[in-house]
């Protein structure tokens, strides 16, 4: 069960919510992997993707999480919508809210656009990607795919490796691994980590060895080239010759490390060829488990949601206190 | 009318308009307007570059004739040294002050709130304390080299504090003014993503906020000043990296002074009317902020008792844009007197 309507970060699940989620993929993977198993439980539920940032995976993997389990997805197809009108994202919540939704999936390239959205609608609000803040649905099919292999987070040691600065993914995935008992280390080139970060508990090493010695999880992240116009690292050459991680490197991690990257990866820039296909490789698991726990996500919410209709809770009222705010100062 | 409220009985307007008060016909305007409409005095400041451009000086002199008190960029930095250089040493023709908002934009890159722990726990872009101090560094400099009347608008780090601290042992000619919220509050506050905390500076760290009030009371800041910068709903009720920055203040400054200044013993009720009143007109050169037998009757009464709660739908400012909304403050404006006319009596605004 999720205490909120809504899925905004890693940074204010418990771990209790965290697992619960792990558990209930488990559950749904069987169903992707047995035709016999699907079940339409959510078939009179309505979801809404609005993807005003580029994604192939994440929205793929929404909407088939959605038609798994039977509700009815619809994309706002943001650049032919009235958001090229000119309408705000308030206005186009709160639009799609009346149409009934009970789900709307949010990416955004501003952070803590999801929680404007959520204390606007109704609606169940899962964050799809918000600026350099999170991405919870990523940390959690990462963390799925973890406890597939290892069983247990307590005292894994996982490196992240890659543009640290910039990753929402690597902010929710330090969230979620601090709070179920996991070291962290990052690791990248000093212009791509805020030291700051050590604030959230990971530790931080532009010393791409010591974060690989004995980690139980390599994460690779995705180096965008856009960066190396912004002045932070010369060219990517450079950067795949001090922070590539290739075969040799990975003997530095324990012999049954796992690697991990979210996609789409630079082949030969932050991970080499070989180790993207080799036998540690579970890149192309976390697609698949990527899946089973959006099932999990829009599952749980559902349920959130029958709870919160017989209790008659009403979060538009009790979440959305700014939003109240707003309106008491601005009506009457 | 926010001001008179607020209890100021005169007000500077920066320049940093649509269009930009960039030459005397603009200012000539805004006195008429002034005059027809505002219930307390209205000085205008010129802009230091034509549209705030940073490519050529404005109508500098013009300007000075028709009765402006200061030049400034506000809401940015002359990015060109040398071009800054030429408009402080043509200013000091006219004993203009220069009024510098510190701000290196390559050093901002995107940033929308202070860079720190807080907006790496919230996942925002932040906006360094260096991008404030070189630019507070390069002005005192060049104050030195032209002999300008240097004045450092809205401070909000701590090594900006340093920066002056150590220019005024060198008895260099710097002052410096801070904002009722860089003292009142910490960038904690942006933890929700309300965009009525994004303001240019950000709301800083505790370490800066505890440097500020320790300059405040050895009379590193001389000024309190309140960085009006009304906005639309519209335009803060939408994402924070969109949303504009700016607060109102005028509303808020004198309850705030007294809350966190007076009331926590930083500084005494004087000297908060010292920052507030004596050393602005100081500052600026005219014959105000005194209470004394033959000078002009601009007076303000306050409460300094009455506690209460900030309302943003009592203030007569148009627009309602701050952080302070429920916020629980000590110090009433009673009485304001504009030239010998009550123009706020019990609080209230005269018709």
């Amino acid at each position: 069960m999720l205490e909120n309507k809504d899925l905004l970060g890693i940074k204010n699940l418990s771990p209790f919510e965290i697992l619960s989620i792990i558990h209930t993929a488990e559950k749904m993977k069987l169903r992707i992997n047995n035709k016999k198993l699907r079940e339409n439980t959510l078939e009179n539920y309505n979801m809404v993707t609005l993807f005003y940032e580029n994604s192939t995976r994440t929205k793929m993997s929404f909407t088939m999480a959605g038609k798994y389990t039977g509700a009815r997805v619809t994309d706002l197809g943001v650049a032919t919508s009235s958001v090229n009108k000119g309408e705000s994202l308030v206005d186009t919540g709160v639009t799609l809210d009346q149409m009934g939704f009970d789900i709307m999936v949010i990416r955004h390239s501003m952070t803590g656009t999801a929680n404007l959205l959520a204390r606007n609608v109704n609606a169940s609000v899962i964050n799809a990607g918000d600026g350099i803040n999170e991405h919870p649905t990523q940390a959690l099919l990462d963390l799925f795919t973890i406890y597939e292999k290892k069983k247990n987070f307590k005292d894994l040691k996982v490196a992240i490796i890659g543009d640290i600065a910039h990753s929402r993914v690597a902010r929710s995935n330090i969230f979620g691994l601090k709070k179920l008992g996991a070291e962290v280390v990052v690791c990248g080139p000093a212009t791509l980590i805020d030291k700051n970060i050590e604030c959230l508990g990971a530790k931080v090493t532009t010393d791409l060895k010591e974060a690989l010695k004995d980690a139980d999880v390599v994460m690779g992240l995705r180096i965008q080239l856009e960066r190396q116009k912004g002045g932070l690292f010369p060219d990517l050459r450079e950067y795949s010759q001090i922070f590539g991680v290739n075969k040799d490197l990975m003997k530095y991690a324990k012999e049954d490390a796992i690697l991990l990257h979210p996609g789409p990866v630079n082949r030969g820039v932050e991970l080499s060829t070989d180790i993207i296909d080799g036998e540690q490789s579970l890149i192309n698991e976390q697609v698949k488990n990527g899946v089973a726990v959006r099932m999990a996500i829009i599952d749980l919410l559902i349920e959130r949601r029958k709870k919160d209709e017989v209790t008659n809770t009403k979060w538009s009222a009790s979440e959305s206190f700014i939003q109240d705010r707003w309106e008491k100062r601005y009506t009457g | 009318m926010a001001a008179a409220k607020g209890g100021f009985t005169t007000i500077c307007c920066m320049p940093n308009t649509n269009p930009v008060v960039d030459n005397e016909i603009l200012v000539e305007y805004i006195k008429m307007k002034a005059e027809r409409e505002a219930v307390v005095n209205v000085l205008p400041i010129g802009s230091i570059t034509k549209g705030q451009k940073g490519e050529e000086l404005s109508n500098i002199g013009l300007m000075a004739q028709a009765g402006i008190c200061a030049i400034s960029e506000d809401g940015k930095s002359v990015e060109n040294a040398g071009l800054l250089k030429k408009a402080m040493k043509y200013a000091s023709m006219f004993n203009l002050p220069v009024f510098s908002h510190c701000e290196d934009m390559s050093l901002v890159g995107g940033g929308v709130m202070n860079a720190g722990e807080m907006a790496q726990r919230i996942g925002m872009k932040g906006i360094s304390a260096d991008s404030e101090e070189v630019i507070v560094a390069r002005d005192i400099i060049l104050a030195r080299s032209t002999g300008v009347k240097l004045h450092i608008c809205h401070i909000s780090t701590e090594g900006s504090v340093q920066l002056i601290r150590e220019a005024k042992l060198r008895g260099e000619k710097v002052t410096a003014e801070v904002c009722p919220h860089h003292f009142s509050l910490t960038d904690e506050a942006v933890e929700g993503y309300d965009a009525n905390t994004k303001m240019n500076p950000p709301l800083r760290a505790k370490k800066d906020v505890e440097s500020i009030k320790k300059a405040l009371k050895d009379n590193i800041i001389e000024i309190i000043a309140t960085d009006h910068a009304p906005h639309h709903i519209d335009e803060k009720n939408c994402e924070y990296d969109k949303a504009a920055f700016g607060i109102v203040g005028l509303e808020t400054a004198l309850a705030l002074g007294i809350t966190h200044l007076v009331e926590e013993d930083i500084i005494s009720p004087l000297e908060l009317i010292e920052k507030m009143s004596t050393n602005p007109a100081k500052l600026l050169g005219i014959d105000k902020g005194s209470l004394e037998v033959g000078k002009v009757a601009d007076i303000t009464i306050v409460d300094p008792n009455e506690e209460y709660l900030i309302d943003a739908n009592s203030f007569v400012s148009k627009s309602k844009n701050t952080p302070f909304n429920g916020h629980k403050v000590k110090g009433k404006v009673k009485y304001t007197i504009v030239a010998g006319k009550i123009v706020v009596d019990n609080g209230e605004l005269m018709d």
